[in-house]
């Protein structure tokens, strides 16, 4: 990121960012469009003009309808599996969609287009053809304010990403920052084959910083060690890279010095970027927001056990989300999802 | 059944389609027998009897239409202009084929003529025809799509859904039911909670007709009109092809288990090759004229077969080749 300092910056949040890439690449790519529910904001009514009536729930394509129109910029009915379909359509004719699934949740409507379309097409046709298709979909807990006492529940608020990481053919990142948000939906947009974009919900407005003008990718593959440490590697996803500098900084002061890796694409794995780190430090803790059972904490795990086990100096630890549905009330979202608390104590076990 | 009005297709054109159903017949009947004989193809779902439809409605494309196809899709593939010495290779699992040999019979695809795939997750390729449809319209193309699928995919929800978003946004799109009367061995009077699957266009502000699909003309005409409704800017339609479908509904699928032998003996004497001929000796063609093409369609599967067995296969480098695309240049701010 040093080389950010060198070009003109803005402060914008995560979902800005998101927008700021968007826009970017629409106006250098005619053929790049936007479509899912409420990406226009209902625009287009007599009353409203190109005016979005709202940003759509983290207000990542707000505006993009009054610059671009609305034949690039495409309010869906309630149909994942045909507009998912249809963008899946649109990418092997010519065009570069960014198609918004509203909540991963919703991704059983449309899992055939992903799985069995999208993902194997370029494959499955000897490579006649490319598929640069943009999935975007929220992602995680602790994503609504909690004016009335609970979160978004069992149905709006999974991390559903191992499952779509399973199938050969599907790119999935998982950006932490505003910074990495921008890059890596550059980077999406620019890639040839379908890429599914996880934008946290919580992150959406949390996450805030500096974001180089202009275009920029951060490459789709590739880790980022994100605090340098000696004596333990955290390897992060999402939202749970946060949770983990939270964790390295107090541990710190306890005495251990904790590495943070941020994985940043979950398919194709950065494996290599994760040994490296546990090659110095030689003891693993993965931290994923996702439930345990086939995710990529374990995942991510048995490579290390497989690759690195010469370097482990104890077992590996993972720090999942608990073996059960989201729940609503906060008091017992809290509980299920991984915090700083957590992530200590099972470094804590190393020693 | 509605028949819409269109004027006699030209000469070429009607001989073109003779000879695309015998091409399609032969290539079906090659196949069947290389399978009968043991030779692996996986499976396979012949388009035997549902000839008319495919040529019908492809006769009214050019070739940079698009067509997404089924399960059922060898006919939508000739039709379109797919060489038939590809798609056997295809079949024997050969590099020569149109997929490199990695997709085999269930998802041939030749998009340099337009064909967006076989797709056998029945009523996926739908969605597609929409967004081709929409791709042409934001590059500013007159360029069409169609959407095949079986009166079986009527009951998915992504054909609602499909058809319902292009009718939405107005895109040219032709949704082409072949209606042969089973999904698997389940009857559509069973299956199908409408008299016609074409009454179903008119929940998606669509014009919906029901023609014979064992007549090519019929077929063509309807479809031609569809076609140029959408490509004038009128939207999509739904076109309903009753036909039958001649084999099981994949190799060694025993028919008699729950189709009556009357029932078959009917719809083959609907067969719609000799039908055409007919049709076409009234006109004033030849049967000499006729009977060439059909020994240049033999002389084709000979070669194609020929072709494909001497293919070499593909080497163990196309194993992990083109899972994902080749990685772009890292762009810094």
């Amino acid at each position: 990121m040093s080389s950010a300092a060198t070009v003109a910056t803005r402060e914008l949040t995560f979902s800005q960012a998101i927008n700021d890439a968007l826009r970017l690449a629409m106006r250098r790519d005619p053929t790049v469009i936007v479509l899912g529910e409420d990406v226009a904001g209902a625009a287009g009514r007599a009353h409203l003009g190109l005016a979005d009536a709202w940003g759509g729930p983290l207000r990542a394509t707000r505006g993009l309808i009054g610059e671009f129109g609305a034949g690039r910029v495409i309010d869906t009915p309630i149909s994942e599996m045909a507009f998912v379909g249809a963008a899946v359509g649109a990418a092997m004719t010519g065009l570069r969609p960014v198609v918004e699934i509203m909540f991963v949740d919703l991704i059983g409507c449309c899992y055939d287009q992903l799985i069995n379309q999208a993902a194997k097409m370029s494959y499955m046709m000897g490579g006649q053809l490319t598929l640069p298709l943009v999935v975007r979909t929220a992602y995680g807990t602790h994503g609504f304010k909690r004016s009335y006492g609970g979160g978004a529940a069992a149905q709006h608020s999974q991390t559903l990403y191992a499952t779509l990481a399973h199938v050969p053919g599907l790119k999935v990142v998982v950006p932490s920052t505003a910074y990495n948000a921008k890059g890596l939906m550059l980077a999406a947009i620019a890639d040839d084959g379908p890429v599914v974009v996880m934008e946290h919900k919580f992150l959406g407005t949390a996450a805030k910083g500096a974001v180089p003008d202009g275009e920029y990718t951060v490459p789709i593959g590739r880790a980022e060690v994100v605090r340098r440490g000696t004596d333990v590697t955290l390897a992060a996803i999402g939202r749970m890279t946060h949770v983990c500098l939270e964790a390295a900084e107090r541990l710190a002061a306890s005495g251990t010095s904790a590495e943070v890796v941020d994985l940043l694409t979950l398919a194709p794995l950065d494996e290599a970027t994760v040994l490296e780190s546990v090659s110095r430090t030689h003891r693993l803790v993965v931290v994923d927001e996702d439930t345990p059972t086939a995710s990529m904490a374990r995942d991510v795990a048995a490579s290390v056990a497989d690759k690195g086990f010469d370097s482990l100096d104890a077992p590996i630890k993972t720090v999942t989300a608990a073996e059960c549905p989201v729940p609503f009330a906060a008091v017992l979202e809290n509980l299920y999802a991984p915090d700083a608390d957590k992530v200590i104590a099972a470094v804590e076990e190393l020693f | 059944m509605d028949a819409p009005a269109s004027p006699l297709p030209a000469k070429e054109r009607l001989l073109w389609m003779y000879e695309r159903m015998g091409l399609v017949r032969e290539l079906e009947d090659r196949l069947k027998l290389l399978v009968d004989r043991g030779v692996p193809m996986g499976p396979v779902h012949f388009y035997t009897g549902q000839e008319a439809v495919a040529v019908g409605v492809c006769a009214a494309l050019r070739q940079d239409d698009w067509i997404a196809s089924t399960h059922r899709g060898h006919g939508h593939c000739v039709a379109k202009g797919v060489e038939v010495r590809r798609m056997v290779a295809e079949l024997y699992g050969k590099s020569t084929g149109t997929n490199r040999g990695k997709g085999g019979s269930m998802h041939i695809t030749d998009v340099s003529v337009g064909m967006l795939g076989v797709n056998p997750i029945v009523g996926m390729g739908t969605p597609h025809a929409v967004g081709a449809a929409l791709s042409a319209r934001v590059r500013g193309t007159d360029q069409v799509a169609v959407a095949f699928f079986g009166e079986g995919a009527t009951s998915m929800g992504v054909v609602h859904e499909a058809m319902n978003l292009a009718s939405i946004w107005r895109l040219p799109v032709v949704f082409v039911c072949e209606n042969n009367g089973y999904a698997q061995a389940t009857p559509s009077e069973y299956a199908l909670a409408c008299d016609r699957v074409a009454d179903r266009a008119a929940a998606y502000r669509m014009p919906g007709v029901t023609v014979d699909g064992q007549d090519v003309l019929a077929v063509f005409a309807a479809a031609d009109e569809a076609v140029r409704r959408g490509r004038a800017g009128g939207g999509p339609s739904l076109v309903e092809c009753m036909t039958y479908r001649f084999h099981g509904h994949h190799q060694g699928d025993d028919t008699l288990r729950y189709r009556l032998a009357e029932e078959e003996k009917a719809a083959r004497e609907r067969d719609p090759i000799p039908l055409f001929r007919s049709r076409l000796l009234a006109e004033g063609f030849t049967a000499a004229e006729l009977d060439t093409l059909d020994a240049a369609n033999r002389a084709r599967l000979d070669e194609a077969v020929a072709f494909a067995e001497a293919s070499p296969l593909p080497g163990p480098e196309e194993l992990l080749r083109g899972v994902y695309p080749a990685a772009r240049p890292e762009v810094r701010p």
